[in-house]
């Protein structure tokens, strides 16, 4: 048995989303190789051949791949099924876009989004914004799977697998790429970090959002993240959308401030260890997931947090 | 050029699903179901783009049991020309449904299909890329804006850490995201002229398409329940107990 894990990177550097869905591809059991596709791949794939437990990592360069086309995605990897009995992807957007493009090429179903692995066949996922919990046997040959990252530990390194590339496919004949706008930030990655602050509508406009929410994640070190209504807004950029449509967060400490905690929302953070909610409505459905809730107007909570984290030494 | 939009029925999304005692599903008896979300915002853009000018004719279809008539009929009176139900009460899996479509297509050979990126019920986020697969189409996903032109349809795209434009040449499979537009409400005329509109109703058995389910469901139980937490008074307590608990 063999399981294919397609690595998360950015062309650049190798992300740890791909060392967790190695642990969930461990758990399936079988030889475990890694695709890194992209348009600049040999760094990565030594990063990747670091990850102990992995047999090889195959490498495959197009520009097509390095815009992540799910037309050029798809075509490499069903030239590569054959070897394999599963296929693991990152549930990024990126892994959303491409895994059930797969999936359809090979006439299998795809299991989404899997926190769990019971056996070889059989695998949890979330249903209904996470409010049910679903296993699923699959009787497909090849099981094509999107791999919820926060629900594993990252393998480890420790491993020196052999590094081997293959051909890239043609380019997509019906596909162009035009251009992209990446936010580069200095902060910790939404998706990976150990505390997030989340803002929600309650901001009022985005020089309030970078005014109160950025100041204090970059006292703890946190990615910043946001409500639906936030981003809706303007107030801050569609990639910190956390939720059930957007990104699904499990921080050590996830602070939202100015957020109601609607279903969507609670989707995508109440995996968290601990939950911190400042919030001035005592009845908002965030303070029913929240370890610590304080009832208070964020305008003047925020400001006392500041001062009580540098008077806690932080 | 027709656009085609396949919507879904699902659980109002105000409402919060309950997991069944017998853990084999979700509890659907009495509860408020409406068009997913998504599926209103691609209504939304068909019906902008016909009155653009851009399409000429927009097909709503959904597979499903009878009483997504109701949902078709939602679609209808945003401004949908048409509507089709593939009726089943066997509830699909994505690829499925994908296969389902394929079919319809090959009937009603749209130029475009449009449709939401997720169903928040099964919360998949797979029948669009599936689709485009099985019709060897191009396909732009999570899209925040579309803009058709010149054979093809040029798409912004949320992804990881901002946005992405690609073209896709025509016919091809767009998914929407929840930016593209704010779908509109259905004025009373609307509603009321909508239930005049053409409505066509298939058994799924009639297109002859392979829906054996590949997935076996083992069980459904709730999520692991979170401890209640406590109030804090202060800034300054929260610190003290966010440093008892280890995450300072
Ligand atoms: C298909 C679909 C998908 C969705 N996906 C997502 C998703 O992925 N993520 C997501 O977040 N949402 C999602 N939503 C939206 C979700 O339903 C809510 O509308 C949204 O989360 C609300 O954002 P909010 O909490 O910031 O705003 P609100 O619900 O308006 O809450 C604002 C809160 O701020 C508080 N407040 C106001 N002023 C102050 C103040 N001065 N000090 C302290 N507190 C204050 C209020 O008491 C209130 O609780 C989705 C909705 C749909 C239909």
């Amino acid at each position: 048995m063999a399981v294919l894990v397609i690595a998360d990177h950015d062309n650049a550097t190798l992300k740890d989303n791909t060392h967790k869905v190695v642990t969930a591809a461990q758990a399936i059991g079988g030889d475990v190789d890694v695709l890194v596709a992209g348009s600049n791949t040999a760094a990565i794939a030594a990063e990747a051949a670091k990850i102990a437990g992995v047999r090889k990592v195959l490498t495959a360069e197009s520009a097509e791949l390095g815009q992540g086309l799910a037309e050029a995605m798809a075509d490499l990897v069903v030239g590569l099924a054959g070897g394999y009995d599963h296929i693991l992807t990152p549930a990024t957007s990126q892994g959303k876009n491409f895994s059930p493009r797969i999936a359809a090429k090979l006439d299998v179903a795809q299991i989404s989004d899997v926190t769990e692995v019971v056996s070889a066949d059989t695998f949890t996922h979330p249903i209904y914004a996470g409010n049910a919990m679903e296993t699923v046997q699959s009787g497909d040959a090849k099981k094509v799977l999107t791999v919820r990252p926060t629900a594993f530990k990252a393998a480890a390194d420790g491993g020196s697998a052999s590094v081997e590339s293959v051909a890239a496919p043609a380019a997509p004949a019906k596909t162009k790429f035009v251009d992209q706008k990446i936010v580069k930030s200095a902060r910790p990655e939404l998706g990976g970090a150990k505390i997030v602050v989340s803002g929600g509508r309650a901001m009022g406009s985005a020089e309030e959002f970078q005014k109160v929410i950025e100041p204090l994640a970059d006292k703890l070190g946190a990615a910043v993240g946001a409500s639906r209504a936030a981003v809706d807004a303007g107030y801050a950029p569609n990639d910190y959308q956390v939720g059930q449509t957007g990104k699904v967060v499990a921080p050590e400490l996830y602070v939202a401030i100015g957020i109601s905690g609607a279903i969507q929302h609670l989707a995508g953070m109440k995996d968290s260890k601990v939950i911190v909610a400042i919030n001035k409505d005592a009845d908002a459905p965030i303070f029913q997931v929240a370890d610590f809730g304080l009832v208070a107007d964020y305008k003047a909570a925020v400001p006392e947090l500041m001062s009580a984290l540098t008077a806690a030494g932080k | 050029m027709k656009v085609l939009v396949p919507v879904k029925r699902v659980i109002d999304y105000n409402v919060k699903a309950r997991v069944k005692a017998d853990q084999t599903g979700v509890d659907l008896a009495n509860v408020k179901m409406s068009m997913n979300p998504f599926c209103e915002i691609a209504v939304e853009e068909a019906v902008r783009l016909k009155e653009k000018g851009a399409a000429t004719e927009v097909v709503a279809v959904s597979v499903g049991p009878t009483q997504a008539q109701e949902t078709l009929r939602t679609a209808l009176a945003m401004g949908a020309d048409r509507a089709i139900l593939v009726q089943t009460d066997q509830d699909l899996e994505p690829l499925a449904v994908a296969k389902v479509l394929k079919a319809v297509i090959a009937e009603e050979n749209p130029e475009l299909v449009l449709m939401g990126k997720q169903a928040i019920d099964g919360d998949n986020n797979a029948v669009g890329q599936m689709l485009s697969a099985l019709l060897d189409w191009p396909q732009a996903t999570f899209a925040s804006e579309v803009a058709i032109g010149g054979g093809k349809a040029t798409v912004t795209r949320e992804v990881d850490g901002g946005l992405q434009t690609i073209d896709v040449s025509l016919p091809a499979v767009v998914t929407a995201d929840l930016r593209l537009n704010e779908p509109r409400y259905a004025s009373l005329p609307n509603i009321m002229k909508a239930k005049k509109k053409p409505l066509d109703v298939k058994e799924l058995g009639s297109l002859g398409v392979d829906t054996a389910p590949r997935l076996k469901v083992v069980k459904v139980t709730e999520p692991a329940k979170r401890q209640a937490g406590i109030k804090v008074e202060t800034a300054a307590d929260l610190v003290s107990n966010l440093k008892t608990a280890g995450v300072l």
